[in-house]
């Protein structure tokens, strides 16, 4: 569906993104997983040319992006970011309508589509319609994010870092909640984040990035089985080794509990 | 104060319409130029720059300028294009207002789309937004509420400044404020300031609650502002287009400079040229001096009251003083004819002269009687004079022939300056000949002996067209000579300044006296 061939940005003397070559297959989850700075976010951009690459070539779906003016690229792939950056002058309803507006959608349909997706993230359309965002938590700000990315029905969805300023019992709500979306849409998604637990728990597949650079890219399982190299296999672990260290964290306190029984 | 308010609904129409036009025009200018400079940073700060400079004109300068600067313009137009602009009224003025109204719609328009977040920038080009939709959709309706701050901060200067717009010709609240300050007339000009500023704060407020409205999404508040504004312009085209509609056969347009003598005069050959003539006429008070000559030059005014001294000074540039009023006269009639085409229809029989003057008690004490008996005395004495006073070339003549050392020399308000000689704060002060106070406060006027101050004889000028189109206006006024005496002048400053009459109704009682 998606193919990255050789792309490349240079600012400067700095290679953000260095010679990535990719595919993302129709329906997949795609992860691009990275410390901050390791050019997932460039790449994501450049997808859907809210930057421009230096080198390379971007395909969707055969085309070459570069060829389609990018506002009509735009429309047809949703996006979806950290800050949300819902439009602060329309009510949540106008701001998931945007772009099928901007596709000249007939009112009815559009009404129809927001109605649907309202209820596809989980917020009761009577009740958040004509909701302002300053009048919503961070969660359902995204939540209305993820609808108005969706609204127009796009055949791609770029995601970067959605769920990275929530709280932790929201994140992980709306992480459970996006993957049944997906499960019903089966909409072909890249998806960036630092967060290795994310990666692996949304990830049909994980493609490591460091220094603009393609470390790896895997099935969760064959990354964690067969890390290309060691910064990939400790990336790997950190979360099995957090798990190890809450879990003997909890068995301290039994064994604290089970001596003071004793006693 | 009755005389008053009947002239409001004229001069606050006019400074509506002039206030209104200004505005639109500054609008309609400054908010696409914003956002075209904020897409060009290089541009932003030059034209800010000259915006800013614009605004750091005194504003009366600004309009003062305009009047040269149009005939300059017009000297090209009017046989290129075909175009003939009038270098005084309006348009100087609406130019003027609409510069100043610009620097404060051009920052707030530039800092109102530069402060949009950029995360919604980039939000807006993720959903598909073409530049234009952006800004039409996200980056305007976000920057409004800085931009209509922009406009109502322009709002309050036009309406304020528009005041200033009188003596470059332009009717408005001004007109109070300026005739008012100078007869001492303070109803008028209470009257005048009252009235801007509730102006300013309405349209501030109409524009105020218009944009409330937009952002907070009430059409009741949006259809009610939008229609008190709309409501205000139709009425300024309305009383346009029925001025323009009733006027029928032009007018003849009688022009004043700032200072009761004039406001007197300007009425009384308005109404001695309607009963003689039967022309229809017009005045045009507080006009500039130098605005005055030139439009009469022009042809945008048709007669004015001028005198003898000072076209020889300021048009004829002569610094030589030359003997006798009747000579000085007919240089000046000579020149005025031949260069400007302009036409002396009569000398009014008065001169208002520079003169020095003392409290008549105190110059008969010292036996002063001319300026000769006052330079043996000057070592001991003090002299006031207003502003310009001790700048011009008279004060270099008279010190020079006369050799005045005063003790001390003082500059004041001129409408103080008599009042301070009469209460012997100052022992001498530069009068005008014909001011009524001179003989209100019981003061002397010296003989100049030497013959120092060239004459300034009251002369009424008539213009080439009018000249040309009207020898019957020429033939009328020229049944003025001689008409009024320097004591009789003095008399009908005295009834304005000082007992707080109209000019108009001083004139209307001077008209009734005066037979054919």
């Amino acid at each position: 569906m998606i193919q990255l061939e050789h792309l490349a940005k240079r600012y400067g003397a700095t290679l953000a993104v260095d010679d990535l070559s990719l595919e993302v297959k129709e329906a997949e989850l795609l992860v691009l997983l990275g410390a901050s700075g390791c050019g997932k976010t460039t790449t994501l951009k450049m997808i859907n040319r809210l930057v421009e690459p230096s080198a390379g070539r971007v395909r969707i779906g055969g085309r070459d992006a570069a060829e389609i003016p990018p506002a009509t690229l735009r429309r047809r792939i949703g996006y979806c970011f950290q800050q949300i950056g819902l439009f602060p002058h329309m009510t949540v309803a106008e701001n998931i309508a945007v772009t099928p507006q901007l596709l000249g959608w007939e009112e009815v349909r559009v009404g129809q589509r927001v109605e649907e997706l309202l209820a596809l993230v989980e917020l009761e359309p009577a009740l958040f319609r004509e909701r302002y965002p300053h009048e919503l938590s961070g969660g359902q700000q995204q939540r209305v994010g993820i609808a108005r990315a969706l609204a127009a029905e796009p055949e791609v969805l770029l995601m970067d870092e959605p769920f990275g300023s929530l709280d932790p019992p929201t994140r992980d709500r709306l992480q459970q909640r996006f993957q049944s979306i997906r499960a019903q849409l089966r909409i072909t998604t890249i998806f960036v984040t630092h967060d290795m637990v994310e990666a692996l728990l949304l990830g049909d597949r994980i493609a490591v990035l460091e220094g603009g650079r393609l470390l790896q890219v895997g099935s969760p399982r064959e990354l964690l089985r067969a890390p290309a190299d060691s910064t990939v296999a400790s990336l790997m672990e950190t979360p099995r080794r957090q798990a190890e260290r809450v879990d003997a964290l909890l068995c301290d306190e039994e064994a604290g509990r089970d001596d003071g029984g004793s006693a | 104060m009755k005389e008053q308010i009947a002239l409001l609904p004229a001069y606050l129409t006019a400074h509506l319409q002039l206030s209104l036009v200004a505005l639109l025009v500054g609008c309609v200018a400054s908010v696409p130029l914003g956002i075209w400079i904020t897409r060009r940073k290089g541009v932003a700060q030059a034209v800010l720059g000259v915006a800013s400079v614009i605004q750091t004109i005194p504003s009366l300068a600004l309009l003062a300028l305009m009047v040269p600067l149009l005939a300059i313009v017009g000297a090209f137009t009017a046989p290129a294009l075909g175009i003939e602009l009038r270098s005084i009224g309006y348009l100087p003025a609406l130019i003027a207002l609409t510069l100043y109204s610009m620097l404060p719609i051009l920052q707030t328009t530039v800092a109102g789309i530069e402060g949009v977040d950029p995360v919604l920038i980039e939000a807006a080009r993720g959903v598909g937004m073409t530049d234009r939709q952006r800004l039409l959709r996200v980056e305007l309706p976000l920057a409004l509420p800085v931009i209509v701050a922009g406009v109502r901060t322009a709002t309050v200067w036009v309406v304020g400044m528009a005041t200033l717009s009188t003596p470059v010709g332009a009717t408005s609240l001004g007109n109070y404020i300026f005739s008012g300050l100078q007869t001492r007339n303070f109803a008028a000009v209470c009257v005048g300031s009252f009235a801007a500023a509730a102006l300013a704060i309405l349209l501030d407020q109409i524009v105020r609650s218009l944009e409330l409205g937009v952002r907070r999404r009430r059409r009741r508040i949006i259809v009610f502002a939008a229609a008190a504004l709309t409501g205000l312009y139709l009425y300024a085209a309305a009383a346009f287009a029925w001025e323009q509609g009733r006027g029928g056969a032009p007018r003849v347009t009688i022009g004043s400079k700032t200072f009761t003598e004039q406001y007197i005069l300007s009425e009384l050959l308005a109404g001695w040229i309607e009963r003689e003539t039967g022309l229809r006429t017009r005045v045009l008070q507080s006009l500039g001096s130098t605005v005055l000559f030139d439009a009469l030059h022009s042809g945008e005014i048709d007669v004015y009251v001028d005198y003898s001294g000072t076209v020889w000074a300021t048009i004829m540039k002569r610094t030589d003083s030359p003997e006798g009023r009747e000579r000085v006269l007919n240089e000046v009639r000579v020149f005025l004819e031949r260069e400007y085409g302009i036409v002396i229809a009569a000398a009014l029989g008065f001169e208002n002269r520079y003169a020095l003057a003392m409290r008549d008690a105190h110059a008969g004490r010292l036996g002063i009687e001319s300026l000769s008996d006052l330079a043996a005395l000057s070592g001991s004495l003090e002299i006031g004079g207003d502003y310009e006073f001790f700048v011009r070339p008279e004060w270099t003549a008279l010190r020079e022939t006369y050799g005045f050392v005063f003790q001390d020399q003082r500059s004041m308000d001129s409408s103080l300056m008599y009042q301070a000689a009469a209460a012997a704060e100052v022992d001498v002060i530069s009068a005008f000949s014909t001011d009524g106070r001179i003989a209100a406060f019981e003061l002397r006027l010296l003989e100049d002996d030497r013959e120092v101050i060239p004459p300034y004889d009251a002369i009424v000028l008539v213009g080439p067209r009018s000249v040309r189109d009207h020898p019957e206006l020429v033939q009328a006024l020229g049944r003025l000579e001689g008409a009024l005496d320097e004591r009789a002048m003095q008399k009908l400053n005295y009834a304005v300044d000082t007992q707080g009459r109209a000019p108009s109704e001083v004139a209307r009682g001077l008209l009734g006296s005066l037979n054919k």
